[in-house]
């Protein structure tokens, strides 16, 4: 260390030790969202490590998709990420599909991506408003939710639930859209489109949030694909991938979006603000992409034939849908008989848990919750 | 990068350690010599034709009629937008394999799951040990041969009714 | 006042030959037990039921109006119900002093309620060093603050703890120094000496006496704001990071008296800038109300309540905006910025006393103008957003 060209010795090791404090932070916190654990491993407010301690949400998903059949495990996807579940049904009707060649009518392909986008919406607005909460602010919050019930009233009338939606069946939809529905989402959009503008004046140029998330856990391209860090937040850290336009999936070859990533705009490139700023943008492009949907969206039947016994030919395959959380790859096994052999999905917050660990050292203690937040990290996704 | 051009340059590399490749499935995949895994990868992350970047998935399936349980990895490249697929082999009885934690990051979570409900060992591992079960469960759940214990710290894992 | 009716309670022989220091004893405690319980204990509670109504509409929401005529009685009802509640005290917590910090906070807080002023008559005590009583007063809600965080034995609570100490005795300096920028104007401690030289014109008060007294009342309240544990400054129990704070392991009747001086000091923190800088309880000396005694002392009273509750609503209305700000940022912002701005003003004050004792009219005027200009445009901007977007506010998509 260098004090105006003096060379100083600083002896930091003596004298000014301290002890390590390890905190328990979960299972039971405000701010873990969902049943998860820390060991936190800090000194003072510093923080030296923070080991995440999965598993309480563990509902031995995979287990039971080898018990219940193709058709009935469809509610069950539903539960691997509550918050996002039509990507989860997405996820499951195309890796059956593929497994046993299985055409989607049009029309079905086209609810689906206006079901999905509508759900990635209402999961990116809960994202960022706790985002916000954690970081201090009680009333974006509740602004993001008012919006976010009122995309749950349009996906109640869609498929008669609010959160697990259980909408998609194999080979297609399982109902078509309500009369009228059309008019009821764009009266929203455009009305949503407005409330945005409002959310962009409270928060995202608000000094105080700016300053706490500017340069907090900042990723290097390479680091986030070492971690397989996917959707939001590998775009924010200026990759830019999504799958559905690179590996492209359903009728997305027809729709125009652009892939929002991060700019470092507050500090760093790939910090936590452009993890924020990049789910923001995203919900704009889903509402071009909702918007595309209803003029494009053709007649016909929403779901193919599909046989009550399902017995796709043995093989193994693999597809990947990005979810509101990012690619999520599922992987599905056949044995030729009715029950799959083996399921396994790797969701986008399992991998961006495995990264905590290497991000929060030497982080203040109160930007953990930022980073998990800004991560958008929901437990049941981990442990499935 | 074609299925078939990516399996050439494997073949041409470790000609010995791949022992079968099938392109004309759903997708095309290369079994490979579970022991010579890690060397694989390398070689697959740093090829210059092929940089695979991303480890996007890490599968264990029991396969208990054939004997081996098969860890399945999904590869993928950012940069040339390509994946492959492989299969690495490991015998029922005392599953072993290297970890490829020093090539991905992220096998470190996936390999621990893999552990944790197939008991898959990965040789060099940094912390092997259970993720999403508790650390003192008996057996690995994913196997096809796993029997539910009665009870668990003297609570009793099923039901008298259905109704309760 | 109050010495004069004891007086001719004594001089009648109402009291039956009771010594006069007994007297004026049992008259100072009834006194006190009267604001204490008249007006002290309802100003935190009204104030819970306040903020709560002015956050849900500030958040579209409706807040709570079941518990009696738009759930005026909220308060009420939630304070019986903590009253009724079982104290659980943790096995491993210091159970003396777990039990004691509740009431040493309550004590900081109630006890400043002696020297903060409601009319020209109606004062506890006006004590010559008031307001250096009030600021040493209040800080001894952080003692107890920090009892709690150790008692607890709970790590949190101790962060939660230590945190309040950092913070409190860091802002301490700032608000002091800004403090001390009226008291070289006016010359004295007392709070009712400080009101007796402002006028009831903006242009008297002493927020516009100089442009570094405006610029002192911005870092008294940034400071104030910082001690009362408000946000964004309510890191010692910021419930996203440390769960609750100092008041993770309590419950009942000690989580309640916590919540009481939280709320409450919210009131004496305005209390403390209307008498130093927006004029006190002053007010315009219509003819006719100087005669009478009590009118004046209403007005008076209501003047000052007014004032002290649009600063408490202020503070509610920045609760429910700002987000949290991080330790580190809370220090710098006080030792990097509010510490040298303080002195500064403290100099430019001591200058400007100098210069112009009596005071330079044209800057008085002109800062008016400026923190008049300030406050329209404000109130412009809410115009315009509710312009912008009140329709959509009340939108459904399914009527």
């Amino acid at each position: 260390m260098s004090i105006a060209g003096f060379e100083v010795e600083v002896d930091r090791g003596r004298g000014l030790e301290t002890e390590e404090m390890t905190l328990n932070m979960g299972p039971q916190h405000p701010s873990t969202h969902g049943v998860l654990r820390f060991v936190v491993k800090a000194d003072g407010e510093i923080m030296r490590r923070a080991i995440p301690d999965v598993g309480y949400l563990h509902r031995s998903i995979e287990k039971i998709s080898e018990k219940v059949g193709y058709h009935g495990f469809m509610p069950y996807t539903d539960r691997v990420d509550y918050v996002a579940a039509m990507f989860c049904n997405q996820g499951w009707g195309m890796v059956t599909e593929k497994l046993a060649d299985i055409e989607v009518p049009k029309r079905g392909e086209y609810c689906r991506v206006i079901a999905a986008e509508l759900n990635r919406i209402s999961s990116h607005l809960l994202s960022v408003g706790t985002m916000i909460l954690d970081i201090g602010a009680i009333t974006p919050f509740f602004h993001a939710f008012r919006e976010r019930e009122k995309i749950n009233d349009l996906l109640e009338e869609l498929c008669g639930a609010r959160l697990t939606y259980n909408y998609m069946r194999i080979g297609g939809v399982a109902w078509d859209l309500p009369p009228g529905y059309e008019e009821k989402v764009l009266a929203f959009l455009s009305q949503f489109d407005r409330m945005l503008e409002e959310y962009d004046d409270l928060v995202t140029s608000n000094k105080l949030f700016r300053a706490r998330c500017s340069g907090v856990a900042a990723i290097s391209p390479a680091d986030a694909a070492a971690y397989n860090l996917v959707g939001p937040n590998l775009r924010a850290c200026g990759v830019r991938y999504d799958v559905r336009r690179d590996e492209p999936y359903s009728v997305y070859p027809e729709l125009e979006f652009d892939v929002p990533v991060g700019t470092g705009s507050a500090g760093a490139v790939g910090d936590s603000f452009d993890r924020y700023l990049v789910r923001i943008l995203e919900i704009k492009e889903s509402i071009k992409i909702l918007r595309q949907c209803f003029q494009q969206i053709p007649d016909g039947p929403v779901v193919a034939k599909v046989p009550r016994k399902l017995k796709p030919p043995a093989g193994d395959v693999q597809i990947r849908v990005e979810s509101a959380r990012g690619d999520m790859s599922w992987y599905a096994v056949s044995d030729g008989s009715e029950f799959p052999y083996r399921c396994k999905v790797r969701t986008g917050s399992f991998a961006a848990m495995g990264m905590i660990e290497e991000l929060s050292k030497g982080l203040m203690l109160a930007d953990l919750v930022t980073v998990i937040a800004s991560l958008d990290i929901v437990a049941p996704e981990v442990d499935r | 990068m074609e299925a078939a051009e990516i399996h050439a340059a494997l073949r041409d590399k470790f000609s010995d350690k791949i022992s079968a490749t099938d392109e004309a499935a759903k997708d095309p995949s290369a079994v490979v010599d579970g022991a010579a895994i890690r060397e694989i990868c390398a070689f697959l992350r740093d090829d210059e034709r092929l940089r695979f970047d991303v480890l996007n998935n890490q599968t264990g399936v029991d396969y208990k009629a054939e004997g081996y349980i098969e860890v399945v990895y999904h590869l993928y490249s950012y940069e040339y937008r390509h994946g492959v697929v492989l299969k690495a082999r490991a015998n029922r009885d005392e599953p072993v394999l290297p970890s490829v934690e020093e090539v991905w990051k992220a096998a470190n979570w996936l390999e621990r799951e893999i552990y944790d409900l197939l008991g898959v060992k990965f040789l060099d591992h940094t912390d092997l040990r259970r993720l999403l079960m508790p650390e003192d469960w008996v057996g690995y759940p994913l196997r096809k041969d796993f029997v539910e214990p009665e009870e668990y710290h003297g609570i009793s894992t099923t039901r008298e009714s259905l109704l309760r | 006042m109050l010495q004069q009716f004891l007086d001719s309670l004594i001089a009648d022989g109402t009291l039956g030959g009771m010594p006069r220091d007994v007297a004026y004893l049992i008259g100072m405690l009834g006194a006190g037990a009267l604001v204490v319980f008249g007006f002290v204990l309802n100003i935190s509670g009204v104030t819970t039921f306040v903020e709560r109504r002015v956050w849900a509409r500030i958040q579209s929401r409706i807040g709570p109006n079941r518990v009696g005529p738009q759930g005026i009685l909220q308060w009420l009802a939630d304070g019986i119900k903590l009253l009724m509640k079982e104290e659980a005290i943790p096995f491993a917590a210091d159970s003396a002093l777990f039990k004691l910090a509740p009431f040493v906070v309550t004590v900081g807080f109630i006890t400043a309620f002696v020297a903060v002023p409601f009319s020209s008559a109606l004062v506890i005590a006006d004590l010559n060093l008031g307001i250096l009583y009030i600021t040493s007063m209040t800080s001894l809600v952080v003692v107890g603050i920090m009892i709690a965080g150790w008692a607890s034995n709970n790590k949190w609570s101790l962060i939660g703890g230590i945190r309040a100490a950092a913070q409190i005795v860091s802002y301490e300096i700032p608000a002091a120094l800004s403090i001390f920028t009226v008291i070289l104007i006016t010359g004295t401690l007392s709070m009712q000496g400080i009101i007796q030289q402002q006028g009831w014109g903006p242009w008297d008060w002493f927020i516009f006496h100089s442009p570094f007294t405006f610029v002192g009342f911005f870092i008294t309240f940034v400071s104030l704001l910082a001690e009362g544990n408000r946000t964004p400054f309510d890191l010692p129990e910021a419930e996203s990071e440390l769960v609750a704070g100092f008041v993770t392991e309590y419950s009942g009747a000690r989580y309640l008296f916590f919540f009481l001086v939280e709320w409450g000091n919210l009131y004496v923190i305005s209390a403390i800038l209307v008498t130093l800088f927006l004029g006190g309880w002053q007010v315009p000396m219509i003819p006719g109300l100087a005669e009478s005694p009590f009118w004046l002392n209403l007005t008076q009273a209501v003047t000052f309540i007014v004032k002290s509750y649009a600063g408490v609503i202020t503070m509610m209305w920045i609760r429910a905006t700002l987000p949290r700000v991080r330790v580190d940022q809370l220090m710098s912002t006080c030792w990097k910025y509010l510490l040298p701005i303080a002195f500064v003003n403290f100099m430019g004050t001591a200058l400007w006393v100098l210069i112009w004792p009596e005071g330079f009219r044209f800057a008085e005027l002109a800062l008016t103008l400026l923190g008049f200009s300030m406050v329209v445009y404000f109130f412009y901007r809410v115009v315009f957003h509710l312009r912008r977007s009140g329709a959509e506010l009340t939108f459904s998509p399914l009527s």
